[in-house]
């Protein structure tokens, strides 16, 4: 069957990455995001990769305009229709704490308005009987740390989303896999002091394609991150809170 | 999120700057940081020509699209970032390669182009440069191309990054027949016959493998590969390996390196042999192993390679006689002939002979090298800057006869000598007359 995926924060290289990976196996790809500049080179490359089709479209999570005419360019294709959020800010929390009505930008960019998207795309895909929404969140989002429990709250939300979107598409035949990263070597973590176990963009598209092929449920990339996660979640709230992890 | 402060180093290791570093992903993050210092590819320049101590850089490794391929032509353009194992992988299944390939696949075009690198088929192919079509070059705020046949490109062409940020290029691709190489490996007992087997070779590729260990009437004794691009299969590689941290200084000793090399060569039936191998294990056999640099220790390494003209042959046998009773030598010694063709000002080919010899970084491996140096100087040779971190501005200023030309486009691109690098400052490059 014909697959086309639309992928929400193209300019990201974990998008890139993956969409490289879908280009391989000569699928569709709708680029959307804000740069289209940028885009347009990365649908480029995935042409020459063995795209069937790689278009550019513009989506700024914060603009509700730029939501339906992606559902509809998705709805004129034919076959599967696939979704893959990559999209997500997470500005210092210094800078928060400085500013704290950015918060709302950043829950928009990283849970509600790649949300509402979605929420569109999934009346298509029950309609068709099938299809995938990768969303991808951060273990940030497990559990709440005072360096990043801004955007760490935004992903949570995410997944709990996810979570009801995977019990609703199921029932018509879709799938909904989520995705947290640990540490990954992109442009948003560059300057990131204190990394460690950092994973290139292509081992989270790898790990993200094999278990869209599996049908996964949730996965951690690269895999140990779901024991470390385990162990931090399992700390028990009064030691959690004086702890600076 | 744009710098990163820290250490780095070339491949060789035994330099090491440390200053903000950006690694931008797309043009628009890349107009903001450019004119903030030199572009740097993937670092695979051994000594100090990727570094810029106490300024910035602008790593290019994330800018690593493949913007078009064009099948029936045989072109492909790319941003500066996409390193040449990955198109190679990518343009082989479909019938074409880049012409000229160095011995790393880690390589970006960016790098490719500034070092104006050669590859074992020199003689056939000439530089890498001699197959650029265009470049983009961003300078001063400007995006410029840049065509072949134009000045502006040959300053660029083996230009050390130093006429502007190189971020696109169109390259015209060489046909490839299949996935396989068809390699002869025949054992060579001494230089002379070394070299007179290279000179009658009419293989596209021909490289030539040294025990750089041996002396007396041994000196130069080595593995003569000849090679041709095929369409048979090749078997499947083994699987790549990894060196996880640095070995001890012991690894590459003298005993070790001597059993090594002697094994190296018995590998090779006394009557030679014919095999087909992968392109990459062919092109890029060090590559197999990942982080190999490793193997030097902590204090790295450096790496010697210069050219002499044809009739000065002999020039190398004494420096392989030197190398040989210094006992620093590693196993990694390479000769090939090169042929006239360059694709620049500063490009380092030049019609001869090419050595090439690891040296582990101790205190005795300077004194070699400058020897080593000197020895090219006087016959008239060339010392590459992708490698060098021991020549004077003097003997580079004698090895490279069109440094002055190069240097006023320099000086026209980046008047405030925003990209200069330490290789570019120790060797006073960009001092125009």
């Amino acid at each position: 069957m014909q697959q086309t995926w639309l992928i929400l924060g193209a300019t990201s290289s974990m998008a890139r990455a993956f969409a490289r990976k879908l280009a391989d196996q000569g699928d569709g790809i709708i680029l959307a995001g804000r740069d289209i500049d940028d885009m347009e080179s990365t649908a480029r490359d995935a042409r020459v990769r063995g795209a069937r089709l790689a278009e550019v479209l513009r989506f700024d999570a914060r603009d509700p305009q730029s939501f339906v005419p992606l559902i509809d360019r998705m709805a004129r294709e034919e076959g599967t229709l696939n979704a893959a959020v990559f999209v997500g800010s997470m500005p210092p929390q210094a800078d928060l704490d400085a500013a704290p009505d950015c918060i709302d930008g950043v829950i928009r960019d990283s849970f509600t308005g790649p949300a509402h998207v979605l929420h569109l795309l999934a009346a298509e895909i029950e309609a068709r009987g099938g299809g995938t929404i990768v969303g991808v969140g951060s273990v940030a989002g497990d559990r709440g740390r005072t360096g990043n429990y801004v955007y760490g709250a935004a992903k949570a939300g995410f997944h709990t989303y996810l979570s009801g979107l995977r019990n609703r598409l199921t029932r018509a035949g879709g799938h909904v896999v989520t995705v947290k990263p640990g540490f990954v070597d992109t442009a948003m973590t560059w300057d990131v002091e204190g990394m460690f176990l950092v994973a290139p963009p292509e081992k989270v598209a790898d790990d993200i394609l094999r278990a869209v092929e599996k049908r996964k449920n949730i996965i951690y990339t690269p895999g140990f991150w779901r024991l470390i996660m385990t162990i931090i979640r399992l700390v028990p709230e009064p030691i959690f809170k004086k702890l600076s992890i | 999120m744009t710098w990163r402060s820290g250490s780095y180093t070339g491949w060789g290791r035994a330099l090491v700057a440390d200053g903000p570093m950006a690694r931008p992903e797309r043009l628009s993050s890349l107009a903001k940081v450019s004119g903030s210092g030199p572009a740097i590819g993937n670092r695979r320049s051994y000594a100090d020509a990727c570094l810029n101590d106490a300024g910035s850089v602008i790593d290019m490794t994330r800018m690593d699209r493949i913007l078009d391929f064009d099948a029936d032509a045989g072109t492909v353009t790319v941003e500066a970032g996409v390193t040449l194992g990955d198109l190679t992988n990518l343009l082989a299944p479909r019938g074409w390669m880049p012409a000229v390939l160095p011995g790393t696949g880690h390589a970006t075009v960016g790098g490719a182009i500034a070092m104006d690198v050669h590859g074992k088929n020199h003689v056939a192919a000439g530089s890498f440069g001699q197959h650029v079509q265009s470049v983009t070059v961003i300078r001063q705020g400007k995006r410029e191309v840049e065509c072949a046949g134009s000045e502006a490109l040959r300053a660029t062409i083996g230009g050390l990054g130093q006429t502007g940020i190189i971020s696109q290029a169109t390259l015209k691709l060489a046909p490839c027949p299949g996935s396989g190489v068809r390699v002869r490996e025949r054992r060579m007992d001494g230089f002379d016959e070394h070299i007179a087997q290279l000179e009658a070779s009419t293989a596209p590729f021909v490289v030539g493998w040294i025990d750089a260990t041996a002396t007396g009437k041994a000196t130069g004794r080595g593995i003569l590969e000849e090679a041709e691009l095929t369409d048979r299969t090749p078997p499947p590689d083994k699987k790549a390996k990894s060196v996880p941290f640095d070995a001890p200084h012991a690894a590459l000793s003298g005993p070790v390196v001597r059993a090594f090399n002697a094994a190296y060569l018995r590998r090779v039936p006394a009557m030679g042999r014919t095999r087909t191998r992968s392109i990459d294990d062919f092109f890029f056999p060090l590559d197999r192993i990942a982080n190999w640099n490793r193997l030097y220790g902590k204090r790295g390494f450096h790496q010697f390679q210069c050219v002499v003209p044809a009739d000065e042959a002999d020039a190398l046998k004494d420096m392989l006689e030197f190398i040989g009773t210094s006992g620093l030598a590693s196993p990694l010694v390479v000769l090939k002939k090169l042929g006239a063709g360059r694709g620049g000002m500063m490009s380092f080919p030049m019609e001869g002979y090419t050595l090439a010899v690891d040296f582990p970084a101790r205190a005795q491996a300077a004194e070699v090298i400058k020897r080593l140096n000197q020895m090219t100087a006087d016959v008239g040779g060339r010392v590459y800057l992708a490698k060098d971190a021991f020549l004077t501005p003097e003997q580079f200023a004698q090895m490279y006869p069109d440094h002055r030309t190069w240097a006023d486009h320099a000086a026209k691109a980046d008047p405030d000598g925003a990209l200069a690098t330490d290789l570019v400052r120790r060797l006073n490059l960009r001092e125009v007359a």
